[in-house]
């Protein structure tokens, strides 16, 4: 038995129950006598509700109440109320607060009923008289009144440095662009739902899709007042998120209203289009001024983003860091601006800011590499950055230059003729283009649990979620690694509200903060251990620390001296203990880690085809090569990359929530007509993880990979694209009218 | 969903009075479409009269040395027939260009001839639609069209018919077999779809409560020189931005006849028989294939967001026909 689990591709942990449906989500939990609503939303994007007529409805047996504006419970008052772990700076959407319409497809009633056929056939005898208002959702006519928020949502753009304007003047190489970034919303297999257990004596147990079951409960407390311990919400699988579940949505405020007023059990399930009522990635406007030498080194960069946000919330990311951790440039202004607009707050998408700054930053990159005659990767080398200039500090780690070195020659980028449009198959040119990007690697603080019995089961906890990126089978790892016991013997709890605090799983922080008090906690019972081994005379641990002692096969011992080994349980069953319990919180060492910039990257290398005369993209060929510290499990952090690389496809070719502006609603909200990547279009991926240690992100020295890697598969598809066509397309998604 | 009552048809006969007697009433087939439109609130019938178990389901040799596909064969079981692959090869890449295996299992051919428009605004009931509630307005026109016809539009609807089979159908000169209450009759495909007119509701020519019973292929099956050519926004799953089913009778390098039906581009598959014309007698060119796709596109008037489908047509057309002749150059 070899108890080792870090670093080896491990099953997933929760493989069997997804796969026979043994896992429930949270629209599948069945609790007795369950009631069934259904959401009615606006058709009008601003106005007012002159009237919402629910008499036919009400008349239908098995219909329990029509819920509105007019007669919701009395609600909190105040913004705080409403707001949760993940709201940007601006006042929150009540729903069915009062009568006004702040966006289409707003929540505007709630219609519960006995069964879902009969809720939803009762939504459609609902009639909603308006008042339209003239709506402003049309991003570029709105340009003009883009503002600087008073408050950042994320990090506010760092102060320029250095004279950017005049260097960019004097440069000799000048590159003056527009990259535009549509809209795009999450689409996870699962819908939002939740299913509201009324407990009978007013407690509630709430099953709710969320990326950190914590966030729900806050927010349940805050708008309908209730004491923690009269909410518990559970959270155990989510079918996807990525970054969908990181606010509460508005099925979550619908079924708790319902079940307290109604002293019933409700759920509510949002659809496939109503998935296209709430956040989504922003879309964005980024201007770039480079300016170079005529050898291609970096003089000046000046880089503006206006991303929409909603009227009433001022939603920003990270779009413009990303030139001043990738690029070395001693002249550099940066900014970011916002456009109001009347639609929902978007929200964080997989890599929020990131994909969308980096998509621009390596674009305009390979641009000027062309216009310096250097191929697009020497150029990166040439202008590599030792030193975060956001915050001034050096990197805890960057083995970039390994990303380059293994992917290219994968790839085999050496064969790469400069010149656009110099390789072709029969009516096919082909492209070969890169790009590099990076991702934070933060460490948030976490607490957790662990009991170990005198069976040797090890049981583990944690508030965290698992959005179907494998932290079930990471923590178990890291858990069954710490005290040296079999994967089977050792479980993990999330996604329950009662569990010690963690914080939301998103910004690839999951790994790196849980995993750290998974870590932490394991090692005190392991001083638990040594307690005992040292109560019971042990000699050979006599003032030995637990840094001096190995554990693995069920055994402790002292390092490298394998004749001293105890075996565990039988230390617990001589010192007649029944279980041993820690609890701890594990802060980040932010101190030192402020001292370093904290970042996982990426090299991507992509071939595509283009069909000549049609205009049609394949994307042949990926590589992939990541520095994300240290892999964890080898089989889940190549499935997070493989997602993220078909993400980047869907990005670059396909993604694309079209706003109708004559209504200021989005209009292809379904699945045949919002595209994302089908087998057919995805071929050859190839994923390298190169060496990379790391003492300073956390204990572990893992960095995270949920995003880093998305971040710079479009602009490697988008340079390739213009390798393989001499056509710079600044617009995503790229289409085949683009190209043709 | 609404609810609505339900029967089951035991015969072609039955079947057309079932359906003559309700209010309301609708064939079901497969279901594909059907159903999804009922669930997002568009069709709204009242009762089914579900045709499964008709005995409509073989693909037989006909008298005049064609084929006869009844309507509840599927679309899979028609791209897979051996008669089909090897008479008319066109036709079965057409059905396998089109939606997933699993739908292809679950779709008829009656079903797919029948199956209703993508327009966005057709799918979104909070719009207006003249295809959906007539006399409402086109929000297309103005919105969002990059899906939308280039030929045959009017100012009341500027929708697609989504079908790549029909397509294929169209070149082949098939005739679609009906019966209803007034009796049975054949209606040559070019006939069949229509354009929206003033009466974009109505997308086919099919009289209240007929049923599709077969479509029946001609002998001539152009099996050696065809091709179906779709562009598309994705690899697979998705609907013709333009597609072509293009077919050849060559003697040597001589065009004897040519067929070209455009999909994706009009309310229904886009035959034009005079400019077909043209290569007759001519030799197989670029130069000549060219010609043809101008005169195809003459006319041709695009949207806001479409306007590219008229050149992508044109050159569909041409490498379509290259790919036909085999004689790529
Ligand atoms: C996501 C998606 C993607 C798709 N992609 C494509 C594509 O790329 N290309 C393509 O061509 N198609 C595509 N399809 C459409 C698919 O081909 C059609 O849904 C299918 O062919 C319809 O056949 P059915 O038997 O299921 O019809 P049903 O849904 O049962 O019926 C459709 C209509 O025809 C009527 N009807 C059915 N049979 C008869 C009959 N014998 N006589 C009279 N009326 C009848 C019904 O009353 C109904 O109005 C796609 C569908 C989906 C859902
Ligand atoms: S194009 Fe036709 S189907 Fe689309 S909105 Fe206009 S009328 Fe309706």
């Amino acid at each position: 038995m070899a108890t080792d689990f870090i670093g080896k591709p491990s099953k997933r942990v929760d493989g069997l129950k997804k796969v026979t449906g043994q896992a429930r989500y949270a629209g599948e939990f069945e609790v007795p006598e369950l009631t069934h609503g259904v959401v009615i939303n606006s058709s009008i994007a601003r106005g007012k509700i002159k009237s919402i007529d629910s008499s036919k409805a009400l008349q239908l047996e098995g219909v329990l109440q029509v819920f509105t504006h007019e007669n919701r419970p009395k609600l909190a008052w105040f913004d705080k109320s409403y707001s949760d772990m993940d709201s940007p700076p601006g006042s929150p959407f009540r729903p069915l607060y009062n009568e006004k319409v702040q966006f289409n497809m707003q929540p505007i009633a709630l219609v519960v009923a006995e069964t879902p056929e009969l809720a939803q056939y009762a939504a459609t005898q609902v009639k909603v008289e308006y008042e339209t208002e003239p709506h402003e959702t049309n991003f570029d006519s709105q340009l003009k009144s883009a503002y600087v928020p008073e408050e950042f949502n994320s990090t506010p753009p760092p102060e320029p440095w250095g004279e950017s304007e005049e260097q960019f003047k004097k440069a000799a190489i000048q590159l003056k662009e527009e990259y535009f970034h549509p809209s795009q919303h999450h689409n996870p297999m699962e819908m939002h739902a939740s299913t509201v257990h009324w407990e009978g004596d007013g407690r509630i147990t709430v099953y709710d899709k969320i990326q950190g079951a914590l966030n729900s409960q806050k927010y349940l407390m805050g708008v309908f007042g209730l004491a923690k311990e009269e909410v518990r919400v559970l959270s155990p699988f989510v079918g996807g998120a990525f970054g969908s579940g990181l606010r509460p949505q508005y099925q979550l405020f619908m079924a708790t209203m319902a079940a307290l007023e109604l002293k019933r059990s409700v759920r509510v399930m949002l659809s496939r289009t109503q998935m296209f009522s709430f956040g989504h990635r922003p879309k964005t406007l980024q201007r770039f001024s480079i300016g170079a030498s005529a050898e291609g080194k970096l003089q000046s960069i000046i880089h503006e983003t206006y991303a929409e946000t909603s009227k009433f919330e001022d939603f920003q990311e990270d779009v413009v860091i990303w030139p001043a951790v990738l690029y070395k440039c001693d002249n550099v202004k940066l900014s970011h601006q916002l456009v109001g607009l009347d639609e929902y707050t978007p929200l964080d998408v997989r890599a929020p800011g990131g994909t969308t700054g980096i998509f621009a930053l390596e674009c305009a990159m390979d641009e000027v590499a062309y216009k310096a005659g250097l191929d697009p990767l020497e150029f990166r080398k040439k202008n590599y950055s030792e030193m975060d200039q956001t915050k001034k500090v050096p990197f805890s780690s960057k083995e970039l230059m390994e990303c380059y070195r293994q992917g290219a020659e994968k790839f085999g980028w050496q064969n790469r003729k400069q010149e656009p449009r110099s390789m072709r198959e029969g009516h096919q040119l082909v492209g070969w283009g890169m790009a590099q990007g990076a991702w934070e690697a933060n460490q948030k603080p976490a607490n957790a649990k662990a009991i170990l019995s005198v069976d040797g089961k090890l049981k583990v906890s944690s508030a965290t979620a698992d959005i179907g990126t494998g932290t079930y089978t990471i923590m178990t790892q890291i858990a069954a690694d710490t005290l040296g016991l079999p994967l089977e013997d050792v479980s993990f709890k999330l996604g329950d509200s009662s569990l010690p605090e963690a914080p939301l799983e998103g910004g690839s922080a999951t790994a790196s903060s849980v995993g750290s008090a998974v870590k932490a906690v394991c090692q005190k019972i392991q001083e638990q251990l040594l307690e005992l081994v040292k109560k019971q005379g042990n000699t050979d641990f006599a003032g030995k620390e637990v840094e001096e002692l190995d554990f693995k096969d069920g055994q402790m011992s002292l390092k490298d001296q394998p004749a001293t080994a105890v075996s565990i349980t039988e230390l617990m069953a001589q010192n007649k203990e029944d279980q041993l319990q820690a609890e701890i919180s594990a802060e980040p060492a932010k101190e030192e880690q402020k001292k370093w910039g904290r970042y996982s990257h990426s090299a991507t290398f992509v071939e595509v085809k283009v069909d000549e005369e049609l205009g049609t993209i394949k994307v042949t060929r990926v590589v992939s090569a990541i520095a994300g510290g240290r892999i964890l499990n080898p089989k889940t952090a190549r499935s997070q990359i493989l997602g993220g690389v078909v993400w980047g496809i869907g990005m670059a070719m396909e993604e694309y929530s079209v706003m109708d502006n004559q209504y200021g609603r989005f209009i292809n909200h379904n699945l045949a007509e919002y595209h994302v990547p089908v087998n057919a279009d995805v071929q050859e991926i190839d994923v390298i993880f190169v060496e990379e240690k790391d003492d300073v992100v956390n204990p572990i020295g893992a960095k995270g990979l949920g995003e880093i890697g998305i971040v710079s598969v479009a602009p490697a598809i988008a340079n390739a694209v213009f390798h393989a066509t001499g056509k710079r397309v600044r617009a995503l998604p790229i289409t085949l009218d683009k190209t043709m | 969903m609404r609810s609505f009552s339900y029967t089951r048809a035991q015969d072609v006969k039955k079947a057309v009075s079932e359906v003559s007697s309700h209010e309301d009433a609708k064939f079901i087939a497969g279901g594909t479409n059907l159903l999804d439109l009922m669930k997002y609130d568009i069709m709204k019938p009242r009762h089914l009269v579900d045709i499964t178990r008709l005995e409509m389901k073989s693909i037989e040799e006909t008298e005049g040395g064609g084929l006869r596909l009844d309507a509840l064969v599927s679309n899979a079981d028609t791209a897979y027939h051996p008669l089909v692959e090897e008479r008319y090869p066109l036709l079965s890449h057409a059905i396998l260009a089109g939606a997933t295996a699993q739908l292809r299992n679950k779709a008829t051919d009656g079903g797919n001839l029948l199956q209703r428009t993508r327009c966005y605004y057709f799918y979104d009931t909070t719009t207006l639609c003249n295809k959906r509630e007539p006399g409402t307005g086109c929000s297309a026109i103005t919105g969002y069209n990059r899906n939308h016809a280039i030929l045959g539009h009017s100012q009341h609807c500027i929708a697609t018919h989504p079908s790549d089979m029909a397509v294929a159908l169209a070149a082949l000169e098939a005739t679609i077999q009906v019966s209803g209450p007034e009796g049975e009759r054949s209606i040559p495909i070019a006939d069949f779809h229509r354009l929206p007119g003033d009466k974009p509701e109505k997308d086919t020519n099919l009289a209240e409560n007929e049923i599709v019973t077969a479509i029946e292929l001609p002998k001539k099956g152009f099996a050696r020189h065809y091709t179906y050519l779709k562009n598309r926004d994705r690899a697979s799953f998705a609907f013709a931005l333009v597609s072509v089913a293009a077919a050849l009778e060559l003697d040597g390098d001589t065009i004897q006849e040519a067929r070209i039906a455009l999909g994706g581009v009009a309310h229904k598959p886009w035959r034009k028989p005079e400019a077909e014309a043209l290569l007759q007698g001519k030799e197989v060119s670029r130069e000549h294939f060219q010609q043809v796709a101008d005169a195809y596109l003459e006319g041709a008037e695009g949207f806001q967001y479409n306007e590219f489908k008229i050149e992508l047509a044109r050159r569909s057309i041409v490498r379509a026909l290259m790919q036909a002749a085999k004689t790529d150059q």
